[in-house]
């Protein structure tokens, strides 16, 4: 079973909420694909075992002497990344996207596929909870591929999946083949903007899901009125109180020192599990 | 003209807010372009009445003409994206590079346009915001935001204003790049816990590779005081400019609710804003 975390607006306690279901269940892997801003992570700071691996896209490398300048694979290529002058061919290499277009079209065979790093792929345990995440290198636009290729690692029974803010192509790859996806936010008039643009894109791809609303006691009733109206389940609330708050600054799991939280994260999961059956 | 940009590395650390207040201490100088183009807020608050619209042509996505597809499956094992099953193309993975188009053997593939969103130029309380929306689940956000930079430019050379006010979007991929590039500051939102620390080194990281000066702003720098020590010697040794904190403020809620932004109500936080545009002045 594979369950993803996400919430369109930032901020809102996707981490908190991966973290904690994760400790609280045990036996489970958990997956960080917010790869800008991996943070999961940093809550098992007694994790061990890491290794880690390079990720890496195809680029294009150029036989200078077999080409001829005749401009085919600049004028294919989709997103503006070769550029062919008289003396040579320059590859714009952070606009490709490795589809291997412009091989096909060479007439003259020049052009053969490399690799180029574009981010790390961890892995470590802590305890019965296994961690994968994803790290995009700095200055590295593309955060797709690695997502992509995070994903292909993950193998366990249940997985979590941690996605990243927003509803662009990030989150689709995300939790594109979730059989349950936990929308976390807040009760502001910011959260519930962010959160219904996410409800659409779940909703568009198919994947069932429920609300958790963090930071609960703050802000309106916006967020309650609208998932009663959209008849969206919420699962569950965490409160906005500065011992959370405080706990979550210090990278400490809220529920170890909250210890009934254990249980409301657990019965979190038997509501999933209800709701795909 | 210049051009300052908002932006954070971790998500809800205040960037909208902080970008909303700016834009009415900015008032008449400024024109407002909300970037966060996949989850944009700052409509919120600042109440745009939309002015013009613009249609967004995001990537161009392939379609398998049922009539003439052979069901070979060449164009399946050629997509890098798996955007194609069943003879199908997902419009959601695919990213228009047409190679499904190369080496189809019956000509049943064709790219077609998408309208991916729109953009458009609004009139606020404060002078003109540009803004954005992207539908849900689309690409090129990175696009759209380079569509609505573009407009800001016009719009502030038309109204002849000196400043460009940028509200970015978390992380530190494709739209904060097309966000940040060619920008003269960088106000850095961020928060005292442990993800806020290490989001910021990162995005701090993008600064500096794009070359734009940071300035570092901590909101509710009092609910982990010690968290905060460590941000701004982080920033010291760094050498990165710190703009002032913000206090952690029930009222900043409120201000949501009601939409309104942090200097049109009182309040601790309107106060310390004041301050941060101060320090942005004297760098611009």
């Amino acid at each position: 079973m594979i369950i993803s975390v996400a919430s369109g607006k930032g901020g809102t306690g996707k981490t908190l909420v991966t973290t904690n279901l994760a400790a609280s269940i045990g036996d489970v892997e958990l997956v960080d694909c917010d790869v800008e801003e991996p943070n999961s992570y940093l809550f098992f700071p007694d994790r061990e075992e890491e290794v880690s691996f390079d990720c890496t896209v195809k680029i294009p490398v150029i036989d200078e002497d077999k080409c001829t300048r005749c401009g085919r694979c600049s004028e294919f290529c989709a997103y503006n990344a070769l550029a062919v002058f008289p003396q040579n061919v320059l590859l714009f290499k952070e606009l490709c996207h490795g589809c291997g277009g412009c091989a096909l079209v060479c007439p003259e065979g020049a052009i053969s596929e490399g690799a180029r790093p574009i981010g790390k792929i961890f892995r470590a345990r802590s305890g019965d909870v296994r961690l994968l995440w994803g790290e995009l290198n700095v200055g590295e636009p593309m955060a797709t591929p690695l997502i992509r290729s995070v994903k292909a690692e993950a193998k366990g029974n249940l997985i979590l999946i941690d996605s990243p803010p927003g509803t662009a192509c990030p989150v689709i790859e995300a939790v594109r083949g979730s059989d349950f996806c936990l929308l976390v936010t807040e009760p502001t008039p910011f959260g519930l903007y962010d959160l219904s643009i996410a409800v659409q894109v779940v909703r568009e791809m198919e994947i069932p899901c429920g609300v958790v609303v963090n930071r609960s006691g703050i802000g309106d009733r916006g967020v309650y009125d609208y998932c009663e109206k959209e008849n969206i389940p919420i699962l569950l609330e965490i409160p906005m109180t500065r011992k959370i708050a405080e706990l979550y600054s210090r990278g400490i799991l809220f529920s170890r020192e909250m210890t009934e939280w254990q249980e409301r994260f657990a019965g979190l999961l038997g509501e999933v599990e209800e709701a795909i059956r | 003209m210049k051009q300052l940009v908002v932006i954070s590395g971790k998500g809800g650390t205040g960037k909208t807010t902080m970008t909303a207040s700016l834009a009415s201490l900015a008032e008449g100088v400024a024109v407002v372009a909300d970037c966060d183009v996949d989850a944009p807020d700052l409509h919120l608050i600042l109440k745009p009445e939309i002015r013009e619209t613009f249609d967004f042509l995001g990537l161009q996505t392939a379609r398998i003409d049922p009539e003439k597809c052979t069901e070979c499956g060449e164009c399946e094992k050629a997509c890098r994206f798996d955007a194609i099953h069943d003879f199908r193309v997902d419009p959601r993975s695919c990213e228009g590079c047409k190679v499904c188009t190369l080496v189809c053997p019956s000509e049943a593939i064709t790219m077609v346009d998408s309208v991916s969103g729109h953009a458009y130029v609004s009139e606020t309380r404060f002078g003109t915001m540009v803004h954005a929306d992207l539908f849900p689940g689309e690409e090129a956000s990175g696009k759209l935001v380079t569509m609505v930079r573009d407009l800001s430019f016009k719009v502030a050379e038309r109204e002849k204003k000196d400043l460009i006010l940028i509200d970015g979007s978390p992380g530190i991929g494709c739209p904060v790049i097309a966000s940040i590039t060619g920008t003269d500051i960088a106000l850095v939102m961020t928060e005292p816990s442990i993800s806020g620390a290490h989001d910021l080194e990162r995005i701090l990281g993008v600064a500096e590779h794009f070359g734009v000066e940071a300035l570092v702003c901590v909101n509710k720098f009092d609910l982990n005081p010690e968290m905060t020590d460590r941000i701004e010697t982080l920033c010291r040794k760094l050498g990165v400019g710190l703009a002032g904190n913000l206090p952690f403020d029930p009222g900043v809620v409120e201000a949501m609710i009601s939409g309104k932004t942090l200097v049109e109500v009182e309040g601790p936080v309107g106060d310390a804003i004041r301050s941060v545009w101060d320090q942005i002045k004297k760098k611009l």
